[in-house]
């Protein structure tokens, strides 16, 4: 009960950070959606470290530690910290400044002017806004499952002992779940009913805050996680190593740890390879393209790009560390962790520290959860609000009061919307994360050749969007919904077969159509070149 | 962009795939799998990179404010 007294205090203060971010509203659209172009470079960088760490990174890298061992770093870490600051510098800088220019506040304004089409806004939207649900799908299924994790009793011989509550104090299909102990709440706060908690937490401070309030909530929730980060893992290590010191701790607890666990002997090298397309995803994130259209100045960014790879490494390095040491045999990990990977972090917490660190700890994860969840609904809101309401109604039908309240009115929809899928049956963060990533990624050739290539044209980027949601839809279904947890490519030359992420054939499909489309049909008017590759530099 | 920057990514991409470490279950400081510590490594250079890049490459053009043209 303590951690959840303690989870309830940090929920209330994230709930008062984000109502006196209302305070300075200056009642504009602009305002609410881009803090009035206002951030610098700290809240900047913390504001897009905090978003492109979600629970992904966490509960998501912990667990398919526990499974692969330590190349989930290399596989995604190490190979973010190059792209995500090559995305910021080469797209994200640019795309400031063409949008402080232009007035863009969504990424659908800037590729409606830059491929004169007005319809590729009713062909992104749809396909941005179904990439992202996947996205926040995964950050309300992590913070059900990591309250659930911290607050559910041990499973002893069958039974449920020291549970927080009492059988019975949920609806008996809450604490049953379809499978048992595999998605009951075993004594815990059902899944279900954290999600619905953290969704509405999170939807309160972007309600009144607005981005702003969003900026605010992620430097404060970053700051928190990267800090419990490195405590959870002193503890763990000091507790499950039971030596004198934490160096002889971190010494003896790799000797328990298996050898595949410490090696990359059971990855395939072209698949880890190929992982590399996986982080340009942050090129097309909607959500970042609008955190990048907050920077004060261009010089804003230059902390980001500079830190973005410092910080992965400090958060990663410790998630990757504890989810090898939990396929130790230091400890025993029960069937339903084993069966659930996106519980082996809170079982860790729970398993190893006190009650009280263990609730701070827990804080610590619903930080990075929220700090993504938050960007992401502001994002959506505003796309709604911008690209389809406000851009389709009559002129002046709206004021700018008015769009404000579209774009509240959109998230609270998008909220109900996603808490309605995490319903269903869960599915690993990390294989999940993976396949939004990858959707995005394959639309990364777009977003780059629209700011470096002239000849892009309206039909190209067309040829591009339907063959890269098209790649993915068909391997999506392939992969079972993503149910085949191992689903890749085969690459097959003489007698040897490769694995390849699916992520390689939809970039490629992307860039190809984009491409020969692009060459084959007629180039841009010189009116749009001018605008967006003017001779001279803008001044 | 200039050239050498694009050169040093690649590079770093290049030497991201450390197939030379792929089996080698060393421990560096006692506690850290080699090729943990490889990637670390990696993450690090790649700060190195980028606030080399934000020093010499970047664009001059953006130095001043950009002026504010029209709301979409």
């Amino acid at each position: 009960m303590t951690q959840l007294w303690i989870i309830s205090g940090y929920l209330a203060l994230l709930l008062a950070l984000g109502l006196a971010a209302s305070r300075y509203f200056r009642g504009t659209s602009q305002d609410y959606t881009l803090a009035s172009r206002s951030i610098g470079p700290f809240l900047l960088l913390m504001s897009l470290f905090g978003t492109t760490m979600t629970a992904f990174a966490l509960v998501g890298s912990t667990g398919e530690a526990y499974k692969q061992g330590i190349g989930v770093y290399g596989m995604l870490a190490s190979s973010s910290g190059i792209l995500h600051s090559l995305c910021f510098f080469v797209l994200g800088v640019k795309l400031w400044s063409l949008g402080k220019k232009h007035g863009y506040r969504t990424q659908i304004q800037f590729f409606r002017d830059r491929l004169e089409s007005d319809r590729i806004g009713l062909l992104l939207f749809p396909v941005l806004v179904g990439l992202v649900i996947p996205y926040l799908l995964i950050g309300v299924m992590a913070s059900g499952g990591v309250i659930n994790g911290v607050t559910s009793g041990r499973i002893v011989e069958g039974q449920v002992v020291d549970p927080t509550f009492a059988e019975g104090t949920f609806p008996k299909f809450l604490e049953e779940g379809e499978k048992g102990f595999v998605d009951g709440s075993k004594g815990g706060v059902p899944r279900q009913l954290a999600s619905l908690v953290i969704c509405c937490v999170v939807l309160i401070y972007v309600f009144f805050g607005g981005m702003r309030g969003t900026a605010w909530a992620n430097a404060f929730q970053t700051i928190v996680f990267m800090a419990l980060g490195v405590v959870t893992f002193v503890v763990i290590a000091n507790r499950l190593g039971e030596q004198d010191s934490l160096l002889a701790n971190l010494r003896e607890i790799p000797k328990h740890v298996p050898y595949d666990k410490l090696t990359r002997a059971e990855i395939p090298k072209l698949k880890f390879f190929t992982y590399m397309l996986v982080p340009l995803s942050v090129g097309m994130f909607p959500h970042l393209f609008q955190h990048w259209l907050t920077a004060r100045s261009a010089r804003s960014f230059k902390l980001p790009v500079v830190a973005h790879p410092i910080f992965i490494m400090i958060v990663w390095v410790p998630c990757v560390l504890i989810g090898t040491w939990a396929a130790s045999d230091l400890l025993q990990i029960p069937p339903p962790v084993r069966a659930n990977p996106n519980i082996i972090l809170p079982f860790m917490v729970k398993r190893l520290a006190g009650p009280v660190l263990g609730g701070f700890l827990t804080a610590g994860i619903l930080a990075a959860i929220m700090s993504s969840l938050d960007s992401q609904f502001l994002c959506l809101g505003t796309m709604f609000s911008t690209d389809i309401v406000t851009h389709y109604a009559s002129k002046n039908r709206f004021s700018d009061r008015g769009q404000v309240l579209l774009t509240r009115g959109f998230i609270v929809a998008i909220v109900a919307l996603t808490y309605f899928f995490s319903l269903f049956e869960p599915r690993q963060v990390f294989t999940l994360g993976v396949w939004c990533f990858s959707g995005f990624s394959s639309l990364f050739p777009l977003v780059f050749a629209a700011l470096y290539w002239k000849r892009l044209t309206k039909a190209g980027a067309y040829a591009s969007v339907l063959a890269a949601i098209g790649t993915w839809g068909y391997l999506f279904y392939q992969s079972g919904f993503a149910h085949n947890e191992s689903y890749a490519l085969q690459l097959t030359l003489g007698d040897a077969t490769y694995e390849m992420m699916p992520v390689v054939g939809m970039f490629s499909s992307s860039l190809v159509a984009l491409v020969v489309v692009s060459l084959v049909t007629t180039a841009p008017s010189e009116k749009t070149l001018e605008k967006f590759f003017p001779s001279r530099p803008a001044s | 962009m200039p050239r050498s920057l694009w050169i040093l990514v690649l590079v770093l991409i290049v030497l991201h795939q450390d197939n030379w470490l792929w089996t080698d279950d060393r421990l560096i400081f006692g506690f850290l799998p080699i090729g943990l510590f490889y990637q670390a490594c990696i993450s690090l250079a790649a700060g190195a990179l980028w606030w080399w890049a934000t020093i010499y490459c970047w664009p001059k053009d953006l130095d001043g404010e950009v002026p504010e043209e029209r709301s979409a």
